[in-house]
């Protein structure tokens, strides 16, 4: 059983008006090297689901994106991400915008297989005047209980970023936070995973690590090496988030061209060119690991 | 007890914030923001010890972690907070959010999703976080950073993130979650939601503001407190605690201009 494949045939495998979960949190553990790659193609029409940080921005910046659906958009300590701010300021995107918990509960309904989860997030908010494909449920065992029914959120196919993976599919996460990988990942149950290293064998070599492993390899279609594929998020606990790179990214979005420059000075054509251009491995390894 | 002579009003501002974490028992205080944040741990400090608190990333801890803390210089974990349990949490009801939003309506309603119409804003934002979730399951405060007719506006919010006393968004027949509104303190005063029917209201003016100053600069009407009176200044105690917990003075670039916290009799 061999499931890892080069970053180009993994991408490959993905086709225009796909629904597409992305793990990671924020400017955190984000699987960029595969979301570059989608930016170097022809891919068009694509559903976001994510707890959106960069990636939202540049595939919106790319014209990629027909729609995300989002708890919120944000690159962490630069609070407003600057391309889906430009994209949702044109009109540019459709959105399913939501409580973080109730895309939580959502992706949990899809990963248990069940249409909806019952909660009274969203009551009393905007958020159900904005999604009018929300629908209300009385309790079946309390007649004044209304509650919002939370549509299970299904991805066709889920983006991860790992620490480690092998290639049967098995993964390792490090870090302190497993954010709600584990949920992306099940509520699509396929998954692209992109891993800082690719082993034979985890359960050979890692074996006293296996705890760190957030998803079974019963729902990783494919494994791509990806060694500093979450620049510029962060990778606990290999490197931290590149933050002189996301300024640069965001003082271009202010710049006329400001995209172009940005695929062309720092995406290009490939992943080994464009660590080169971000300044090399040494220095990514390099950056600190964030404390807020 | 000593009260400071020379304090600034970010420095009033967290120790007024820190007032409401006060009688929170043993809930999670959770201060989004520089100033909030420092006032859940000066709370914690000097007001209730049994608040919980987060590093801000995905430990529980039990002593403030200082803003700009050195790795090495980390208080201990005392427990493992990883987002989804920040979600059990607040679900559960046992947190206190402090948080800075955008703009506050009358009916204690605050956005930070988007300014304009949503389906093409003026203004993006953040989107609607946790805000949902936060103001039907626990006890939230505000505090801002400026107080004018932009952030406490006339009508409503742009977009109601955070759900609050308004009739209109609440489906009939349904009974509604309690919605809990801590203290809002702003640069001129701090106020709550405790009027009749959850009308706002000003608790206290800071030093050397007026309620006609405050009045004329809020987009909603507002009451004054039964008993109304002058916001407390630091202690000697609260501004070292503060330091401690601040050590690069971050606090002085909360506020526009820095002002102090007592202002200068107008010539």
């Amino acid at each position: 059983m061999d499931k890892q494949k080069s970053l180009r045939e993994a991408v490959r495998s993905l086709h225009d008006g796909m629904v597409i979960g992305v793990g990671g949190w924020g400017a955190r553990r984000k699987p960029m090297a595969l979301v570059r790659e989608i930016l170097r193609s022809d891919l068009k029409d694509l559903t976001l689901v994510a707890y959106g940080g960069p990636e939202v921005g540049m595939l919106c910046a790319a014209g990629k994106v027909r729609k995300v659906i989002y708890g919120f958009v944000s690159l962490d300590r630069i609070p407003l991400e600057p391309y889906f701010r430009k994209a949702r300021e044109a009109g540019a995107v459709e959105v399913m915008e939501l409580d973080e918990g109730m895309f939580l509960l959502g992706l949990r309904a899809a990963a248990e297989g069940v249409p909806f989860a019952p909660t009274r997030i969203g009551l009393g908010t905007d958020v159900l005047t904005h999604n009018p494909e929300l629908r209300l449920v009385t309790s079946p065992y309390d007649a004044e209980d209304l509650l919002v029914a939370m549509p299970a959120l299904k991805p066709d196919i889920s983006l991860i970023h790992v620490s480690r993976a092998d290639r049967r599919g098995n993964v390792q996460t490090d870090g302190r936070d497993p954010y709600f990988d584990n949920l992306i990942a099940r509520a699509a149950g396929r998954v692209i995973v992109s891993a800082e290293e690719v082993h034979d064998r985890l359960d050979l070599t890692h074996s006293h690590m296996a705890q760190k492993s957030l998803f079974d390899r019963s729902v990783v279609d494919t494994v791509v090496a990806a060694p500093f594929g979450a620049h510029p998020t962060t990778a606990h606990d290999a490197y931290g988030w590149d933050m002189a790179h996301l300024k640069a990214y965001c003082d271009g979005a202010r710049q006329e061209g400001g995209w172009d420059a940005y695929m062309r000075d720092y995406v290009g054509t490939d992943e080994p060119g464009y660590l080169d251009r971000v300044g090399g491995a040494e220095a990514i390894r390099n950056l600190s690991i964030p404390n807020l | 007890m000593i009260h400071a002579e020379t304090f600034t009003l970010a420095e009033l501002m967290i120790t007024a914030a820190a007032r409401a974490f006060a009688d929170d028992g043993e809930v999670m205080a959770n201060g989004i923001g520089t100033l909030p944040r420092l006032a859940a741990g000066l709370a914690k400090l000097n007001l209730n010890d049994r608040l919980l608190l987060t590093d801000g990333e995905a430990f529980a801890v039990e002593e403030p972690v200082p803003l700009g803390c050195a790795p090495e210089d980390r208080p201990g974990h005392s427990g493992w907070f990883p987002y989804g349990r920040v979600f059990e949490c607040l679900w559960s009801g046992r947190r206190h959010a402090m948080v800075t939003p955008v703009q506050i309506d009358r009916f204690a309603q605050a956005n930070i999703s988007c300014l304009g119409d949503f389906q093409k804003p003026k203004v993006q934002m953040l989107g609607v976080r946790g805000f949902p979730g936060n103001s039907i399951n626990h006890r939230n405060s505000m505090l801002v950073t400026s107080h004018d007719r932009r952030t406490f506006v006339p009508g409503e919010v742009d977009v109601v993130c955070s759900a609050g006393f308004n009739d209109r968004l609440w489906p009939e027949g349904a009974r509604r979650p309690e919605i809990r509104i801590g203290l809002v303190i702003t640069p001129l005063c701090v106020m709550d939601f405790g009027g009749p029917d959850h009308a706002p209201r000003v608790l206290s003016l800071h030093p050397g503001v007026s309620f006609e100053e405050v009045d004329a600069n809020t987009g909603f009407e507002l009451l004054r407190a039964p008993d109304l009176h002058e916001t407390a200044t630091p202690t000697a105690e609260d501004l070292a605690v503060i330091r401690r917990l601040d050590p690069h003075d971050l606090r002085a670039g909360a506020v526009k201009g820095n002002p102090a916290g007592i202002r200068e009799k107008a010539a």
